[in-house]
């Protein structure tokens, strides 16, 4: 059974009294669950959040499943998410994924047998005059190529 | 080609590091219209942005003044929000703002609130941009220790709060009403208008929601008046607006010009031209929903309102897609159907179903089993999309279709009877069909 921290807990009601109204604490507290969900989020993390807010789940869970960036299944630990869209593709986008899904031997938003990397496509994520890019949590690694994205994959640690 | 250069009027000082603190902003004139602003009269103000004729940075071009004047004429409260969801596919310029000049937004936002009586903004930013989020919100700190935001903000008698908010990843969350669903704890669906935001916005309160780059711009035209302004561009499209040039052009980037700058000059001057051996064949000059122009239409335009329209494209938050003779149409056609497919909100039959059509038929005809009636089938699908949603991404989506179809109709017949692409040496490596949901 999934479990707030007590320090989440605490970030999640103070969410609740940040905004207007409650329920645009639903956003937030999203994030806060994924993140101490290993990254993904699942009917547990769901009814937890649900029961610390006291917003109904079902409000809860059609947010969740709305948004990209909340995740709907395991992830690796580094989600290396490569902008697939138009300005990246003009600039080897697909060449970029191809390798990086070769020379890891998985499959796109597939997790690595190690666990350490899930490869996904994201819509333009705005750094279309660093095409091409990933992002790799909060960091975007731009003007790339298939080599030079190689090697920051095995720069982490 | 003649020696094209920027004006640098909003990033003037973009290029000192320090422009991001708030010592280094206030070195360089940040917070002195603020005072002066909070020592005119709100309606002032609010005449100011409309004489400065200044229109919709974010992609609708819908005059600023004009939109406040929406307002309703009483004390009921009232809610900015700034629209920092940046997710045209294209562009990139309100990230580059924030994270260089987080101060810059705040002023002009303050300076709005001041206008329109607001006592509280919200920033939606959109999810994926931390570095944008980390700046405000250091930003919007300082700017409170420094009383800039609070209580009685100089001493005005004014009081404004100011927060951040972070979206989630959806490109429909940059429409307005999509917006403020999303901001309210609810997915991102947009709202019937009327009520405009303008009346019933955030939690059913009078609501302004205005792009990052608009906002901003408030600040200047306070500082040098609405005639100053006006200086820049044309009668209808007044101002220096930010252009986010991707593609492929030699040096992409986002550049600062007046509007009714040349496009050949922004491609082929400040974009530096092609890559040896290849040039120019089309041109999406407003991010992805705008219709696509030819190479010779790209060579006669104008960046403003009015040559775009009359081109029957538009301007469009001023994101410059260029794309070389290298490239298939069909293909770069299938990626934005993807995009579309997998950003409709899927609130309206027409776009949640079109897209999902325009996807597999665009995609059919990549992958080398196109029948001959596709191409029909393509424009009349599209032209059903048009005009009959709540929102636009189900015109936006048909938009981009009718136009490749349209102008580079031999590319699709090509690929249609050939099962291949006419341009020469375009590998694929189509995915099957198209993407269901997220």
């Amino acid at each position: 059974m999934f479990q707030l921290s007590e320090e989440g807990k605490q970030k999640v009601l103070a969410e609740l009294k940040r905004y207007e109204s409650r329920q645009s604490a639903v956003l937030p507290a999203l994030y806060i669950g994924q993140k101490e969900n290993k990254g993904h989020i699942t009917s547990e993390v769901i009814k937890e959040l649900s029961r610390v807010m006291d917003i109904p789940e079902s409000q809860i869970n059609e947010v969740f499943t709305f948004y990209t960036m909340y995740n709907k299944q395991k992830i690796g630990k580094y989600h290396v998410q490569v902008c697939r869209t138009l300005s990246c593709m003009l600039n080897g986008a697909e060449e970029l994924t191809a390798h990086l899904c070769k020379e890891l031997n998985v499959n796109l938003n597939e997790v690595t047998a190690d666990g350490r990397f899930t490869v996904s496509e994201a819509e333009c994520l705005g750094s279309c005059g660093t095409a091409p890019m990933m992002q790799i949590a909060d960091k975007y690694y731009e003007n790339l190529t298939p080599e030079s994205a190689m090697n920051i994959l095995r720069g982490m640690k | 080609m003649a020696q094209a250069t920027e004006t640098k009027y909003l990033t003037e000082f973009y290029h000192l590091p320090e422009f991001k603190g708030l010592d280094g902003y206030k070195k360089n004139g940040g917070y002195k219209e603020l005072e002066k602003a909070l020592k005119m009269q709100p309606q002032a103000i609010i005449d100011e942005v409309k004489a400065s004729g200044l229109r919709g940075r974010g992609g609708a071009g819908f005059s600023t003044g004009m939109k406040w004047g929406f307002l309703p004429k009483n004390n009921e409260p009232r809610y900015l929000l700034c629209n920092a969801d940046e997710g045209e596919p294209g562009t990139f310029k309100d990230r580059m703002m924030m994270e260089k000049a987080p101060h810059q937004l705040i002023e002009g936002m303050i300076i709005s609130a001041f206008a329109i009586n607001s006592k509280k903004s919200y920033i939606y930013v959109r999810g994926e941009y931390d570095d944008s989020i980390n700046a405000l919100n250091a930003a919007i700190q300082e700017a409170y220790k420094a009383g800039y935001l609070g209580k009685n903000i100089l001493g005005s008698g004014f009081d404004h709060d100011m927060d951040v908010y972070r979206g989630a990843g959806a490109y429909i969350c940059g429409e307005e009403t999509g917006m403020i669903s999303s901001l309210e704890g609810l997915k991102g669906q947009p709202k019937l208008k009327p009520p405009f935001p303008a009346v019933q916005g955030y939690l059913r309160k009078p609501t302004i929601v205005n792009n990052v780059e608009t906002l901003a711009v408030v600040k200047y035209v306070i500082r040098d008046g609405a005639a100053h302004y006006r200086k820049f561009g044309t009668e209808k499209s007044a101002g220096t607006k930010l252009f986010s040039l991707s593609g492929n052009v030699v040096k992409p980037g986002n550049y600062e010009v007046p509007l009714a700058f040349p496009m050949k000059d922004m491609i082929y001057g400040l974009g530096g031209g092609f890559k040896a051996g290849r040039q120019l064949k089309a041109v999406i000059p407003g991010g992805s929903s705008a219709p696509v122009l030819t190479a010779e239409e790209a060579n006669r335009a104008t960046l403003d309102y009015e040559n775009l329209a009359q081109m029957g494209s538009m301007l469009g938050s001023g994101a410059i897609i260029v794309i070389d003779d290298s490239n298939c149409m069909v293909q770069c056609l299938a990626n934005l159907t993807h995009f579309y497919h997998h950003e409709s909100c899927g609130q309206c039959t027409p776009c949640r179903e079109g897209t999902g059509w325009l996807d597999k038929i665009v995609h059919s005809i990549l992958s080398g089993k196109g029948r001959p009636q596709d191409i029909e089938l393509l424009i009349k699908v599209a032209d059903n999309m048009k005009g009959k949603t709540i929102c636009a991404l189900s015109d936006a989506a048909a938009l981009p279709v009718l136009s490749f179809v349209t102008k580079f109709r031999d590319e699709f017949e090509y690929f249609v009877r050939e099962g291949k692409s006419k341009v020469k040496g375009t590998a694929f490596a189509p995915k099957g069909g198209a993407h269901v949901g997220h």
